[in-house]
């Protein structure tokens, strides 16, 4: 890094010097090409066969489940989805690149992530169902997961918060002395939130061991990513910031993991932070309220849909002799099985009893949201039909 | 007249008042050719050019500040927020630099050209940050008018007299309502006077009060409470600042009993605001106290969606207290 205090230190000009967009040319790492072979320069990461089935097994894990909670809101079962399909690579391939002690602060889209984690569909379903034994109670809508446990904080829907929080996460882990690093997943259209600009700037100054992973996927909602920002993506911000940065092809599984696990390691031997823009494409619509065919072409998708990231991978891996068609159908049989199970089962459990609504407000509830529950509950008792989900139960 | 939705309303109040003066500008996230995440927006910018109706970045803080100046240098601009749970990162420039842009530059500088939009409200399944009313931290800033309709007529005709008054105002947007909620609405340019409550049906026990779609809660309740035998006046504040302190007073006056209605928690809520104003203008008119129906003072919950909203059943029982205090 340069010396960034010193002025005396500034090269000189005498003509006025416009310095003009496009200056900096950012490569973008690709391991794997389209069609899923290497590329013959390209420096392979250490990936094993058990490691590349993890990833894979994952990758469509959270594809099936996307599918069958995409089916399960159109059927009315659950209020609200939003699927990851064709950003897999981005968010499983960087998870594998960490360690379980890292933390992950996600932006909404990372369930890749969080299934890497080990997140089972129990979990998965208790919490898109808002039932009694959801880890956060009931109290967000769906796909807002947390996991204690799993070192997964708890998503929260205001865009971009998570990003200044996570080079406090990391400058925490940092003075306590840990081998720990945080990663931050957000969008690119939420780094136009000032929260992106003000948290890579302080992770910068206070050399925070974050890593920020923007998922570039081309769109926020409706708004193209030429409509969201004028320079060259998300990664040129990195530079301005003094912030270490790394362009991906984000449909690429080798390219997002030899990258994050690069990030990791920079990110832990300089205690500093380390930006990853991921380029990839939301194939999915942006959530079940949205209907992508009102802004973009189909062309445009079926033009993605090439590139799909889990066929890549898989493609490579069968180069190597690591798939076995059989056992792998096999795998997504039963996954399906598996998860419309847990579905069956989560949506049968009753939310939590009315007590909790006032539980977690503060450590213990004060007065008056005890007296606010006394009365609360009288009432419910006045009209048990009228509160059906809670009435009743003692 | 034509029968709209309170999104088709607002969309054609945008049309009108875009269509009287070519100052006026439509912009914030989503809103340009897609035409808004709840289609609020939707053909503007077909009608009136990328220059008038325009997505922007996605930053709150840099949509009103944005607004904030383009008001200033004479343009008259429509911000919309997305949700009203995301207008937080706003909340600077909408404290500290629009509320108080013309008092600070005694009266040299205004930005008071500009209407910021914004849907809040729970009853959707929205959880902590799709269900929010934060109208009283707005009501608390010298500066700002907050205005909520509860119909698409009211929308019509309070959304083209805030983008017309000469003051920044805040116009929130129940959003449950936006398609439940359909009426007659004129085709013309018609406006509806801010600061004024709106009388929506008289009685004699019990004035109740509430606005955006809380107003149908109360009539709900009032309708039960009326087979009881008891007359219930129902008023519509419909400005939050400034409030009618004139029409809620002499409601009071001649019913002796008020029950406020809203979402937002209890503590601090507008309903706080009204109490202490109607306490000290009508103390010897009062017959009980003033009671208040909220929301809960908790996080707006998902799971307990139902039990936190201060529904027509609480409001009923609450109703039946005052009057038999
Ligand atoms: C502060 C804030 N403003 C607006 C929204 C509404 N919103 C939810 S998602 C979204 C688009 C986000 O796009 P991006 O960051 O690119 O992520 P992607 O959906 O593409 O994964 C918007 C505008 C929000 N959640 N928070
Ligand atoms: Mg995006």
């Amino acid at each position: 890094m340069k010396d960034r205090n010193h002025l005396a230190n500034i090269g000189l000009t005498h003509h006025v010097k416009v310095i003009e967009n496009g200056l900096i040319d950012i490569p973008m790492l690709q391991v794997l090409q389209p069609d899923g072979t290497a590329h013959k320069q390209a420096e392979l990461p250490d990936v094993n066969e058990q490691l590349a089935s993890k990833i894979l097994h994952t990758m469509q894990y959270v594809r099936l489940l996307d599918e069958r909670m995409v089916a399960a809101q159109r059927q009315g079962r659950i209020s609200f989805y939003l699927a990851c399909t064709g950003e897999e690579a981005s968010t499983v391939a960087s998870a594998a690149a960490l360690e379980p002690q890292d933390m992950i602060m996600s932006q909404y889209r990372e369930q890749g992530a969080l299934a890497y984690r080990g997140f089972s569909s129990k979990e998965f379903m208790d919490q898109m169902f808002s039932n009694q034994n959801e880890l956060n109670k009931g109290r967000q809508m769906p796909i807002h997961y947390g996991s204690k446990a799993l070192n997964f904080m708890t998503i929260s829907s205001p865009l971009g918060t998570q990003i200044p929080q996570a080079s406090g996460y990391a400058y925490g882990q940092k003075m306590a002395g840990l081998d720990a690093v945080t990663i931050c997943y957000f969008g690119e259209g939420a780094a136009s939130e000032g929260d992106f600009h003000a948290g890579l700037n302080m992770a910068a100054v206070l050399n925070c061991p974050a890593i920020f992973f923007c998922r570039n996927n081309g769109y926020a909602i409706s708004t193209p990513s030429e409509e969201q920002f004028a320079g060259d993506g998300i990664a040129s911000r990195g530079i301005g910031y003094g912030v270490r940065t790394i362009r991906v092809d984000g449909n690429d599984v080798l390219a997002v993991y030899a990258a994050t696990q690069q990030a990791r390691e920079i990110a832990l031997k300089h205690q500093c932070p380390v930006l990853i823009e991921a380029m990839t494409y939301r194939l999915a619509a942006h959530s079940t309220s949205d209907d992508p065919t009102g802004y973009r072409s189909k062309d445009e998708e079926e033009r993605w849909r090439l590139k799909d990231p889990v066929v890549r991978f898989k493609a490579w891996m069968q180069s190597k002799g690591w798939v076995d068609e059989k056992l792998n159908l096999t795998f997504i049989e039963e996954t399906r099985q598996e998860v419309l199970k847990a579905l069956k089962l989560a949506e049968q459990v009753p939310i939590c009893p009315i007590e909790q609504i006032i539980e977690d407000v503060y450590d213990t509830p004060p007065w008056h949201l005890k007296a606010q529950l006394a009365e609360l509950k009288t009432h419910i008792d006045m009209y048990p039909d009228a509160y059906p989900k809670t009435s009743g139960r003692g | 007249m034509a029968t709209m939705n309170m999104l088709q309303a607002v969309n054609n109040a945008l049309i009108t008042a875009m269509s009287d003066d070519e100052k006026v500008m439509v912009f914030g996230e989503d809103v340009g050719h897609f035409g808004g995440v709840f289609r609020a927006t939707s053909n503007l910018q077909q009608k009136f050019g990328k220059g008038r109706c325009f997505n922007t970045p996605l930053t709150e803080q840099g949509i009103i500040g944005f607004a904030t100046g383009l008001a200033s240098q004479g343009s008259v601009p429509i911000a919309e927020i997305q949700f009203a749970d995301y207008i937080f990162p706003a909340f600077d420039q909408i404290v500290n630099e629009t509320a108080k842009f013309r008092y600070r530059s005694g009266g040299q500088f205004s930005c008071g050209t500009l209407t910021i939009r914004t849907p809040y409200g729970g009853g959707i399944a929205g959880g902590h940050y799709h269900s929010q009313s934060p109208e009283a931290f707005f009501a608390h800033i010298p500066g700002m008018k907050v205005v909520i309709p509860r119909n698409p007529y009211q929308a019509k005709g309070l959304l083209l007299a805030s983008i017309r008054d000469d003051n920044p105002v805040l116009f929130m947007e129940p959003k449950r309502l936006y398609r439940a909620s359909v009426g007659e609405v004129p085709e013309d340019d018609y406006q509806l006077p801010l600061g004024k409550a709106d009388v929506v049906k008289t009685g004699s026990d019990i004035s109740l009060l509430a606005w955006g779609a809380q107003v149908e809660i109360i009539e709900k309740a009032a309708a039960m409470a009326e087979a009881e035998g008891i007359s219930c006046e129902i008023i519509d504040l419909q400005s939050i600042l400034p409030w009618d302190v004139e029409t809620v007073c002499s409601s009071v006056e001649k019913t002796g009993r008020l029950l406020i209605n809203h979402e937002a928690p209890l503590t601090a809520g507008f309903a706080s605001e009204i109490t202490a104003s109607v306490q000290e203008k009508c103390f010897l008119h009062l017959e009980s106290p003033i009671c208040r129906v909220c929301g809960l003072d908790t996080p707006y919950p998902l799971a307990h969606e139902k039990e936190y909203m201060p529904d027509h059943l609480k409001t009923f029982e609450a109703i039946k207290r005052t009057v038999n205090f």
